[in-house]
């Protein structure tokens, strides 16, 4: 369903194009709702959304860039298999080194550090990019999409860490009569934020849906009735 | 046997895998359009879930003790070949339940319920009785979520619901309450 709606989009053209699509106008998680586990589970602290994003990152980088070079290697019936295995390889690497650098994140974020093998986004990106394009499009592509991960990350961790612990990457930002939200780090809270977050998403969809119809009213030169800055949700 | 209990009912209701873990969420957002459905991936993915976790632990015990950092490849590879073998196996003795369910089979491989069963069970070093009753549990747990939001959202279907709030974005405040009303359970069989 989400994978129809992020392929439908018009082809990017420049390089730019490339690394910037992914960071906003498709991103991963708010528009093609991808990669939702990892990225409920790890971000009821701005630290580990970081870590996940960046682990992610790199996962997507590397193995963008293996698979670009082995595109014309690879045979086609057994690809998806050779893809997670090179996705298995850069998560092994990214495992170990935040182990080393940041035991205490690492540990706090689990086992959702192995399941970046199943983020949709990472063989989704090797899928349909790429395996089509040289090397240096596909690191842009996985670049702008992890990228685009880790602020979906930060737009979810950043609320939930300071309404539900009053602090900012451990630092106490809320002032000391704020109660504490306690409900934003568990769980729910992760549910709530990700369906805020596509309600915006959703938001913004209708009222572009909505402006193009009036400048294509405009342009067949037909009256427009004088309408207020809200879209109408319930005509469309 | 209390012991078996309790990391049965805790891995059903207490640590609900989708609504406590988050796993799966693909298919909470994919299948629930209707219950039954639901109710029928859930089995399947119980299934697939048992076979994984025997064949986890048999990795873990004989193989994997060398050389742990092949744990993650090891199990997905695994767990790719038993969907594989439960294609083939229902599409030869019962065509009938192969169409129906039809491309979910395949999907559970590339699902991370089953990757983060193996995964939990693994770490918190469970023995082959717990870990199997960890996957029925975690297994009927599915089931029961993707029902109820498979109900829910049959219902929602028939209410006035705004345009800005279908798609996604419903499903998750749905899951966003039923994941509140599962906190209740919380701390239960904890001692």
């Amino acid at each position: 369903m989400s994978m129809i709606k992020a392929s439908s989009g018009p082809a990017p053209k420049t390089a730019a194009d490339v690394l910037t699509r992914g960071l906003w106008h498709e991103n991963p998680v708010l528009v093609q709702t991808l990669g939702l586990c990892s990225a409920l589970a790890v971000t009821n602290a701005v630290a580990n959304s970081i870590a996940m994003g960046l682990a992610t990152t790199f996962v997507l980088v590397g193995s963008a860039i293996i698979v670009s070079l082995l595109r014309k290697i690879i045979p086609h019936q057994i690809r998806i298999t050779t893809y997670i295995l090179i996705i298995a390889t850069f998560l092994a690497i990214a495992d170990m080194t935040l182990e080393a650098v940041v035991p205490d994140v690492h540990k706090a974020m689990g086992p959702y550090i192995a399941l970046i093998i199943t983020n949709c986004i990472v063989l989704g990106r090797q899928e349909a990019f790429a395996s089509r394009q040289p090397v240096p499009l596909a690191m842009l592509d996985a670049l702008g999409n992890g990228l685009g991960f880790t602020i979906a990350l930060l737009m979810m961790g950043i609320p939930r860490e300071v309404l539900g612990n009053g602090t900012f990457l451990g630092l106490h930002v809320m002032p000391h009569s704020f109660e504490p939200w306690v409900v934003m780090m568990l769980p729910p809270g992760g549910f709530f934020m990700i369906g805020l977050l596509l309600l915006g998403a959703n938001w913004r969809d209708l009222r572009r849906q909505t402006r193009a119809r009036i400048e294509h009213e405009i342009a067949a030169d037909t009256p427009v009735p004088i309408r207020s800055e809200e879209p109408e949700v319930a005509v469309v | 046997m209390k012991d078996l209990f309790w990391t049965f009912i805790s891995a059903a209701i207490v640590t609900n895998f989708i609504l406590v873990y988050f796993l799966g969420l693909c298919p909470v957002i994919g299948v629930t359009n209707k219950s039954e459905t639901g109710v029928r991936l859930g089995l399947a993915t119980t299934f697939v879930m048992v076979l994984a976790s025997l064949a986890a632990w048999v990795l873990n015990t004989f193989v994997l003790a060398a050389a742990p950092f092949l744990r993650v490849i090891a199990f997905v590879v695994a767990i790719a070949s038993i969907v594989q073998i439960v294609e083939l196996f229902v599409k030869k003795t019962s065509p009938s339940l192969y169409r129906e369910l039809g491309i979910f089979l395949p999907l559970i491989a590339s699902n991370s319920q089953v990757l983060g069963m193996t995964i939990f069970q693994t770490n918190r070093g469970y023995t082959l009785l717990q870990g199997l009753m960890f996957a029925v549990g975690g297994g009927l747990g599915i089931t029961a979520v993707l029902s109820l939001v498979g109900g829910i959202r049959e219902r929602a279907d028939f209410a006035p619901i705004p345009a800005i709030a279908r798609g996604p974005a419903l499903v998750f405040m749905i899951a966003a309450t039923l994941s509140l009303a599962f906190m209740g359970f919380a701390g239960m069989g904890a001692s």
